[in-house]
């Protein structure tokens, strides 16, 4: 038996406003980060912040290596990884260099600076206030040894996995 | 671009009902968009939020971004989600007759 797929009747990227708006909006969205680089820290924030600026309610769930985003002792020394990072236009030997890291995570910050977008503290904050829901990964912490006095206070509870998918119903869920 | 009628004019709008010359935009206006959106009556704190916003897109050129508004306007970014339920960066700019912000901020 054949399948035949059916024809789009407008191209992608050609609709017009009014046929996206009879699309069923987004209504939540639950974000998954799960990486600590400062550079991976950032698509996370502004997708959750977005979604509440949208009027979509919006929950972030922080895990493995995502956890040092909301650790005390972590949030303000994020760094941007100048090796095994494709996309670092330099290379890898050069990247491994003492200095470059810092190097690297100081410009990025300067960068954010200058458009506008909060440090990552400052973006956790902004976050809370906006209405996001923020949770910390139980099994992550119980593996970094970690309790709920070493996160941020804007962190609303620790989860399991079950209970995260019990707050995500309804969710369109984003891996980061 | 569809035309509304809004306190007895014809407005040009956009698709997403963005006011198309903010400078046809009147106080009257504002309180028939903000009932589109959602909000029943405007208060003292809606008027400091768009009239920052319509000040500072005067000087900027463009419309501020949340982040902005809540620095400036001297309305925090709690108040700012509880003045504009249904989304405050984008409300705050259609009420106050101004483009979707381009900022992601």
């Amino acid at each position: 038996m054949t399948t035949t797929l059916e024809e789009p009747t407008v191209a992608i990227g050609q609709e017009n406003a009014a046929e996206i708006q009879q699309r069923k909006p987004i209504e939540r969205v639950s974000i998954i980060c799960s990486k600590g680089n400062l550079d991976m820290a950032y698509p996370g924030l502004v997708l959750a912040n977005g979604a509440r600026m949208n009027g979509i309610e919006a929950m972030v769930f922080f895990t493995f290596w995502g956890l040092d985003m909301v650790t005390e002792s972590k949030i303000d020394h994020l760094h941007v990884a100048t090796v095994g990072n494709p996309s670092m236009p330099i290379p890898t030997m050069v990247g491994g260099l003492p200095g470059m890291e810092a190097m690297a995570s100081k410009m990025m910050k300067k960068q954010m600076e200058d458009l506008d977008i909060p440090p990552v503290r400052e973006f956790i904050e902004m976050l809370h206030d906006a209405g996001a829901e923020l949770y910390a990964c139980r099994m992550a912490m119980d593996m970094f040894k970690l309790e709920e006095k070493d996160l941020v206070p804007q962190i609303d509870e620790v989860l399991t996995v079950l209970d995260f998918y019990d707050k995500s119903a309804g969710s369109q869920i984003i891996f980061i | 671009m569809p035309a509304v009628e809004y306190a007895g004019q014809t407005i040009e709008v956009n698709e997403e009902g963005f006011l198309v010359d903010s400078n046809q935009w009147t106080p009257e206006i504002a309180e028939e968009l903000a009932q589109e959106v959602g909000i029943a009556d405007l208060s003292e704190q809606h008027w400091k939020v768009i009239t920052f916003c319509r000040e500072d897109a005067a000087k900027q050129g463009q419309p501020p971004g949340l982040r902005r508004i809540s620095k400036l306007s001297g309305v925090n970014m709690k108040d700012l989600y509880r003045l504009f339920p249904k989304g405050p960066g984008k409300l705050a700019a259609k009420v106050s007759g101004l483009p979707k912000p381009q900022g992601c901020i």
